[in-house]
């Protein structure tokens, strides 16, 4: 995949950390945030996640023009689409080497790792996929790496 | 704060209650934020009617951030050098989730102080959704 431009920015961070309830001010108050230890606003752990936003062809985003399988008229935008759970996220993995923040302009890249098949009870086979993805400060330095496992199941995921 | 690895011992646990209820609207909100419109997520008519659940579920996503929520309030700012998790069950709309750390190890790697920690999110049933591992720098 080509390398994706992460801007980060003080309002994507402070939106963030609403979204997961984390009223901590180093997320949204420049003048607290400068007088603790970080010096200053600085993303929540799981914020480099968020690089989806950068990507230009990434797939959980509806597109203008083109077809999409969340529901609309119909309850899938797409036709024949097997009813299949499609894909979970099983695990993910950072590394911190320095915690990002406002200003910083990340450059993303993400590269296959290993993958695996298992059978489960719960949804039939299980193809496990990771991928790699680190991301460098804009001094070339490296800052984040994450591993990510992605896991696709044969049937939706049963309960109980 | 941060922790202060000369009063920690292993053993040691600190827990929160990362949200109550939790709502499709908070769920909607980190779809917005992280940028992952999946519809499983989101889209109550696609998720029980195509794709077979029962209900629309959180992003593995919006759990691992939750828990971070607690870990971060735990170790301080800044502070983590590692943190990974496993999704392990499904977390739900109406879901409420206590996420708590216990302290695994506590050593020095090159001068620095680092605290390993195992962590657990379980829901109101005492089902566990996430484990995970991070490590954090102390004092």
């Amino acid at each position: 995949m080509a390398k994706i431009t992460f801007p980060v920015e003080a309002s994507h961070i402070m939106m963030f950390a609403r979204s997961i309830g984390d009223t901590n001010p180093v997320y949204h108050d420049a003048e607290a945030a400068k007088k603790t230890e970080a010096g200053g606003i600085i993303a929540p752990p799981s914020f480099a996640q968020s690089v989806a936003q950068f990507n230009p062809d990434y797939f959980l985003r509806p597109k203008p023009g083109q077809p999409w399988f969340g529901s609309g008229k119909t309850a899938s935008g797409v036709e024949g689409k097997a009813s299949s759970s499609g894909g979970l996220h099983a695990e993910q993995h950072f590394e911190f080497h320095r915690h990002i923040g406002p200003g910083d302009v990340l450059s993303v890249e993400t590269k296959p790792g290993a993958s695996c098949e298992k059978e489960s009870k719960r949804a039939g086979k299980l193809m496990f996929r990771e991928s790699i993805t680190e991301y460098r400060d804009q001094n070339g330095n490296l800052v984040i790496t994450a591993r990510s496992v992605g896991v696709t199941t044969e049937r939706p995921v049963s309960q109980g | 704060m941060a922790l202060n690895a000369s009063a920690l011992k292993v053993g040691d646990t600190h827990s929160e209650r990362v949200v109550e209820n939790l709502s499709r609207t908070q769920i909607v909100q980190y779809a917005g934020t992280s940028g992952d419109y999946n519809p499983l997520h989101t889209d109550e008519v696609y998720t029980t009617q195509v794709a077979g659940y029962p209900s629309v579920f959180a992003h593995g996503m919006l759990t691992m951030g939750l828990t971070g929520k607690m870990l971060t309030n735990y170790v301080g700012d800044g502070r983590l050098t590692k943190f990974g998790v496993r999704f392990t069950n499904q977390v739900w709309p109406g879901d409420t989730l206590d996420a708590t750390a216990t302290v695994a190890a506590i050593r020095e790697e090159g001068g620095v102080k680092l605290v390993d920690l195992t962590l657990s999110t379980v829901n109101q049933d005492g089902k566990e959704v996430m484990t995970g591992n991070a490590t954090a720098r102390a004092d």
